[in-house]
């Protein structure tokens, strides 16, 4: 790999304190270095810079140069050269780091202009915080407090503007509390590519809307609420649901597709009310799709599978482990075992382990749609590679398991082990379903649910913890966020106690000491323990890989080495 | 170790051997206590006078228009110290009188066996909607009885008068507010 080039350094001086940055670094992320926080509304890092919102108002100087000589003038107070201030504030966001550049970001002058801005900020915005969904969360909120006047001298009447605007199916604008930032409009022009949103009307009517005949439908518009820094535009699922402050934020990752976009799950005492994206430059930026905010929804559906099943008859894990190990021993040498894009890499290994110990094939369920060239990429498993990193197999998988449905026609297979994968929905026909013994460990009912012999209910991602690695075999960890719903069993317990009652070697069923063996075993995990994995992720060598061909085109941070499947067939 | 201290007991007097003093001063407390204004209270018949500022059971209260005055902004169900207050926010319909307050709670639940009556909630309530008002006395027979519902809530709390019409006011701009251009 070419290391990057060395950007070139220059040095700044922020409140006196002197920092090197690379060239060109605002005056906001300069100060941020320095431990300094400037206010803003409208800069956000991962858009166009506009300068509307004027809060971040720093006082900028330069050393003095001789206009005819270009020799600096010494300041003799101090003995050193001397700054030239510029009388006016200027904007930090498009203040751009140059050498010797010299800002104050505590001047009373400073402190003048943010009381200022807030002051105009807060004229229309209404006293709507205790059913504002922002709150909490709210920048308007959090810099009334910390640079704000404090009073407010405004006795007019506030303008009244439309509370209940939808944009689209998923966002609804609150027109009032908008403070014309044009963050969404930037989202949506740079970075969704969906030009939709603009500002119509002049001063203090001035009122963000959708261009005419479109709406807000693409699948990031949600991202439009994150970075709406006030509680302008509100999530149509999340609206008035609960509060901010109540809930527990846990690191996780977005399963929809090979992308792996960082997210927080927002939890309260086990139940999960939203999903936002987690920052991670290499990945996502500051983005997921909308899509993915919705999977929390699967941990408590209707069809969630809540008690291991034997024979169709309620049962308990022991004698369930009990069935399967007399199901797959009556079929010894002709069980295949079907592992999941889905699993974590742990579940993977151990479902690796299971299927040498039955010295049965392993397979995987390859799930090809089409990338939309941002955060979905064309293999919607999130974790293919994981499955070519773990052993668990050798090439990319099918889309359909006829592979297997002809063995099961032609007797060779006799009972089938689905970790977490429909069969049915893999193009086994329900003929071919009841010729064999499944041993079935999912999380949702379903066809192969209804056809297996045994049944045991396992965790969704929510209720886990584990790794998954993404198609930049970038390996990613996940933490739990909520506990499991009753009945349903952890994973990994599960296929350790089957792969020790099938008489081989247990393996730990804890997942720090499981990382252990997986370092011990897995050479391309060599030296990496679950807890310092760090939260951006691990980039694991992909060379040994580098000839097969994945399904994936481009999309945000990833360029496919080899040439796309499609393309190469 | 220190020496004992041997303490002298002194011979009573003739007038105390007779017990007559001590009989006599006894029966003088008895007999002012009967003839004293009583400081008790036939509870339940009688009721103590409630003084302002009293802290007694969590009420929520309408405005004098009728209107329930909590949008569940859940400031109370944060700041409980012995989290006794449990609520689920609800929206109200965009037609309804009230569609301009958008949001109300769709259940309201104070557990009164949890409450400690500390007023917390009265005191950070942002809409002035819950008030520690004088009843002072909770009773039941299952723990279900002790958990008093929205219903319940608004029932104990009544309608107070209120100085803002916070809400009534924005309608009002709405209706008639700042001309467009």
């Amino acid at each position: 790999m070419i290391a990057p080039p060395k950007p070139d350094l220059v040095t700044v001086n922020v409140d006196g304190k002197e920092i090197a940055v690379p060239k060109g670094t605002n005056a906001i992320e300069a100060a941020r270095l320095v431990g300094v926080d400037v206010p803003y509304y409208c800069y956000h890092p991962k858009l166009s810079v506009v300068g509307n919102c004027r809060m971040c108002l720093i006082e900028m100087g330069m050393p003095a140069v001789d206009p005819a000589t270009k020799a600096p003038i010494m300041d003799p107070a101090t003995g050193k050269q001397k700054i030239n201030w510029i009388p006016r504030p200027q904007i930090g966001c498009a203040t751009n780091a140059t050498p010797g550049l010299h800002i104050r970001t505590q001047s009373p002058q400073i402190k003048d202009c943010r009381e200022g801005v807030m002051e105009f900020l807060l004229i229309n915005h209404p006293l709507d915080c205790p059913i504002c969904d922002q709150a909490g969360e709210c920048k308007l909120q959090e810099q009334s407090t910390g640079y704000g006047r404090g009073y407010s001298r405004f006795i007019e009447q506030k303008n009244v503007k439309p509370k209940r605007t939808q944009l689209g199916p998923r966002v609804m604008l609150d027109d009032e509390r908008c403070i014309l930032c044009s963050r969404c409009i930037r989202f949506c022009k740079e970075i969704a590519k969906d030009d939709v949103l603009g500002f119509i009307d002049r001063g203090s009517y001035s009122t963000l809307t959708c261009y005419p005949g479109k709406a807000l439908t693409n699948n990031y518009s949600l991202n439009t609420v994150d970075i709406c820094p006030v509680g302008a535009l509100t999530s149509t699922d999340f609206r008035f649901k609960m509060r901010v402050w109540f809930l527990k934020q846990t690191n996780s990752i977005d399963t929809e597709s090979s992308v792996g976009a960082n997210t927080v799950v927002w939890s309260r005492e086990g139940v999960i009310y939203r999903i936002t994206p987690r920052r991670n430059d290499e990945v996502n930026d500051t983005w997921m799709p909308d899509s993915g905010r919705e999977l929390y929804k699967s941990v408590r559906a209707a069809d969630r599978l809540g008690a291991v099943r034997v024979n169709g008859a309620a049962s308990a894990l022991d004698l369930a482990i009990l069935a399967a190990v007399d199901l797959l021993k009556a079929a010894a040498g002709a069980v295949a075992v079907v592992g999941s894009g889905r699993s974590s890499v742990e579940e993977q290994f151990l479902t690796q382990r299971l299927a040498a110990t039955l010295q049965a094939s392993a397979t995987l369920v390859g799930r090809v749609g089409e990338g939309d060239k941002l955060l979905i990429s064309a293999d919607r498993n999130p974790n293919v590679r994981g499955a070519l990193v773990t052993g668990l197999i050798r090439e990319l998988p099918a889309t359909k398991l006829s592979a297997l449905g002809a063995a099961i026609d032609a007797g060779k297979v006799r009972a089938v082990v689905s970790v977490g994968e429909d069969l049915a929905a893999a193009g086994l026909s329900a003929a071919q379903l009841a010729k064999v013994a499944i041993v079935y460990l999912g999380t949702h009912d379903n066809a192969t649910a209804a056809a297996a012999k045994v049944v045991i209910p396992t965790l969704t991602v929510f209720e886990k913890s584990g790794t998954f690695v993404n198609q930049q075999f970038r390996l990613q960890k996940f933490l739990k966020c909520v506990p499991a719903v009753a009945g349903a069993h952890d994973d990994l317990v599960v296929l350790t106690r089957l792969i020790a009652a099938l008489g081989a070697a247990a393996a730990p069923a804890e997942l720090h000491a499981l990382w252990a063996v997986l370092a011990a075993e897995v050479p391309a995990l060599k030296a990496i323990t679950f807890a310092n994995l760090p939260e951006t992720g691990l980039l694991l060598d992909a060379t040994p890989y580098a000839g097969l061909p994945f399904v994936e085109g481009e999309t945000l941070h990833y360029k496919p080495a080899a040439p796309a499947a499609a393309a190469a067939t | 170790m220190a020496t004992p201290v041997i303490v002298e007991r002194k011979p009573l007097t003739f007038a105390e051997r007779t017990y007559v003093p001590q009989i006599l001063s006894g029966l003088k407390t008895t007999w002012k206590h009967l003839v004293k204004p009583k400081d008790t209270l036939e509870y339940p018949e009688q009721r103590p006078a409630i003084p302002p500022g009293y802290r007694g059971v969590p009420t929520l209260v309408k405005d004098p228009h009728g209107r329930e005055k909590c949008v569940s902004c859940q400031l109370c169900e944060f700041v409980c110290p012995p989290k006794a207050i449990r609520i689920t926010p609800g929206e109200i319909a965009p037609d309804a009188p009230t569609g301009h307050v958008e949001k109300a709670p769709k259940e309201f639940e104070i557990d009164m066996l949890r409450c400690i009556y500390c007023g917390m909630c009265q005191e950070v309530c942002p809409e002035e909607a819950i008030f520690l008002q004088n009843q002072f006395s909770m009773t039941g027979y299952t723990r279900e009885e002790m958990v008093n519902n929205k219903a319940r809530l608004y029932e104990l709390g009544g309608t107070l008068p209120d100085q803002h019409f916070k809400w009534d006011k924005k309608k009002d701009a709405e209706v008639h507010g700042n001309d467009r251009h």
